[in-house]
């Protein structure tokens, strides 16, 4: 469903900030993986995330969704095939507009906006009952602003929304890291949910190992902006945090232990 | 002079039959002040060209009109050319990446000498005779003109409940609320696949046009169009709409129809020029209204700013009493 070829990106080049973030990335994911992503600091998964939904454009190599190449097109045309959830739970909602404005934005991500009506009454019925799933109440709230919501609860709503269209790829970039412990099991219980029910592919980046073990079906582990380890299927089921841990001290060298500890 | 002399200087009924004039004047500023709504509240931009904007839609105008065009053909071509300024402030911002501000000023900046060539002076009349919206009148029934106040008042209310109306219509469909959504959150348009930078070069053109409509009808209603004419127009149309939005919070206290939102921008543009009006009244020197104008601008821009710093400041102070108990 994705494929990434020797995918290259470098900020700044040329100047003491250079920071070559992906070097040559080679990633392929089937559809309905669910991956999770790990590294420490500066690994490059974030970066990664950002090459894919086209933030800016890299510096090389391919990227290519459902065999479709998006190398060329820009952030908001690559939108009609993929759905995302950010860090920053204000980045995801329109704070300014209504609940179902923001989800009738969503659920013509990709479709071209033309002067018809922007919330007709029958999607408002879709959306109150999808609302409903999330158990927030929010179905009753439909016609208040975003903007009133706590973060969890725009966070879920995000999340809501990039599945809304069924999209190729779901990227959520750890997503949960800004809420409180409670609120973000809940939300990743909610994506687990999401991804299934609508067999989506997705990645998913996670700073919390126990999260990116519990979670996905497969597991990546990212340093110097490459992957370095791959595990998948039975394997992954069994794995633990120590073996990770092991696995990444092996991989990586004595010298990067300090990333070690980062990554817990 | 005495205060009592000063006082009794004052003529009330001079006072009363200078405010339809003024009504009349505030409805056009408030169509102006719908305009710059669109980019300022809307899109969260905020675009300096409107000053050179509102100057061209009444350079336009007032040429055709003593060219023998009619007085809402002219508007037309007024309106036109504010949709070409709002892109040239667009395709600055959006295209050569200069900072929209700065892509604003430029524009207004370029604008002061289009319009002197436009014109061919710093100011052209046309005789008020020949001035008539909608269709030409021959001496009689003018549609907007400050020689017949009420039908300029009437003719005025109405354009402002159709653009209104229009308005809520637009912002209300798939196109609009993009728009909008890339005003409130550009970084979740984008993902949600709205070209933002299509957003904002419809949203300036939009505002434009409907500022130079603004200024086609205030030349159509003074019978002149002056170089100078939209100085501070940025400035008049914050200003409405902050006393606007003061007002309708004011009454309806909880939020309410955006129609009702929009009229109070048109509503705001009224009561802002009455004040201007009693502040002549009452002898003020007019030398000072900008200064006014700008102050009363500044400060209720920052009351929502100085209010959030002192909650802030009250939270700290609490948790910091809290930690010492």
């Amino acid at each position: 469903m994705l494929r990434l070829e020797q995918v290259v990106k470098t900020f700044h080049p040329g100047t003491i900030h250079e920071t070559r973030a992906l070097q040559g990335l080679d990633l392929h994911l089937a559809p309905g993986e669910f991956v999770t992503v790990i590294g420490g600091n500066g690994a490059g998964k974030s970066t990664l995330l950002n090459a894919v939904a086209g933030v800016w454009s890299v510096d090389g190599g391919r990227i290519l969704i459902d065999g479709q190449d998006v190398t060329a097109l820009p952030e908001h045309k690559r939108a009609a095939f993929i759905g995302r959830v950010f860090q920053d739970p204000m980045m995801g909602t329109a704070p300014n507009m209504q609940i179902e404005e923001n989800l009738a934005l969503a659920n013509r991500r990709g479709m071209r906006r033309g002067l018809s009506w922007g919330v007709t009454r029958s999607e408002r019925e879709e959306y109150r009952e999808k609302l409903k799933i999330l158990g927030l109440g929010l179905e009753n709230r439909m016609e208040d602003k975003v903007g009133l919501l706590s973060g969890g609860q725009r966070q879920a709503l995000t999340l809501l929304m990039a599945s809304l269209k069924s999209p190729k790829l779901l990227l959520l970039d750890e997503h949960t890291a800004a809420l409180d412990p409670a609120t973000a099991g809940k939300v990743l219980e909610l994506s687990d949910r999401i991804v299934e029910e609508n067999r989506l592919t997705a990645l998913m980046i996670t700073h919390n190992m126990r999260d990116a073990l519990a979670h996905g079906s497969r597991i990546i582990m990212m340093h110097h902006g490459r992957v370095i380890l791959d595990i998948a299927g039975e394997e992954k089921k069994h794995l633990t945090k120590q073996d990770l841990l092991d696995r990444f001290a092996a991989l990586a060298g004595e010298q990067e232990e300090t990333d070690a500890v980062l990554l817990s | 002079m005495s205060i009592s002399a000063y006082f009794s200087s004052l003529s009330v009924l001079n006072l009363f039959s200078r405010l339809p004039s003024g009504v009349a004047q505030g409805i056009i500023w408030g169509v102006m002040a719908l305009g710059v709504y669109i980019t300022f509240r809307l899109l969260d931009v905020a675009d300096l060209s409107v000053d050179g904007t509102f100057a061209a839609g009444g350079a336009v105008t007032v040429m055709l009109m003593l060219a023998g065009w009619s007085g809402a053909a002219a508007l037309g071509c007024a309106i036109v050319v504010g949709v070409l300024c709002g892109l040239c402030t667009g395709l600055l911002h959006t295209k050569l990446g200069i900072p929209a501000i700065l892509a604003g000023i430029l524009t207004q900046f370029a604008l002061y000498s289009i319009n002197l060539r436009i014109m061919g002076k710093s100011n052209q009349t046309a005789s008020v005779k020949n001035f008539g919206l909608v269709w030409e009148t021959k001496g009689r029934g003018f549609w907007l003109s400050s020689l017949y106040i009420p039908q300029a008042i009437l003719t005025g209310f109405l354009l402002a409940a159709v653009i209104v109306g229009v308005l809520y219509w637009y912002f209300g469909t798939e196109q609009g609320s993009a728009l909008r959504a890339t005003g409130s959150n550009p970084n979740m348009s984008r993902a949600q696949g709205i070209n933002v930078n299509s957003m904002k070069l419809l949203g300036l053109a939009l505002s434009n046009g409907l500022v130079a409509l603004s200024g086609g009808l205030m030349t159509q209603f003074q019978g002149t169009a002056d170089v100078n004419m939209g100085r501070g127009a940025i400035v008049i149309g914050l200003a409405a709409i902050i006393i606007g939005e003061v007002l309708c919070d004011a009454i309806f206290r909880k939020g309410v129809n955006f129609a009702v939102r929009l009229s109070f921008v048109v509503l705001g543009g009224v009561v802002y020029y009455l004040v201007m009006v009693v502040i002549l009244w009452l002898r003020l020197d007019p030398n000072d209204l900008k200064l006014f104008t700008a102050l009363i601008v500044a400060i209720f821009l920052a009351v929502p700013n100085l209010r959030a710093q002192r909650a802030a400041a009250g939270a700290r102070r609490r948790a910091a009493a809290g930690k010492e108990a």
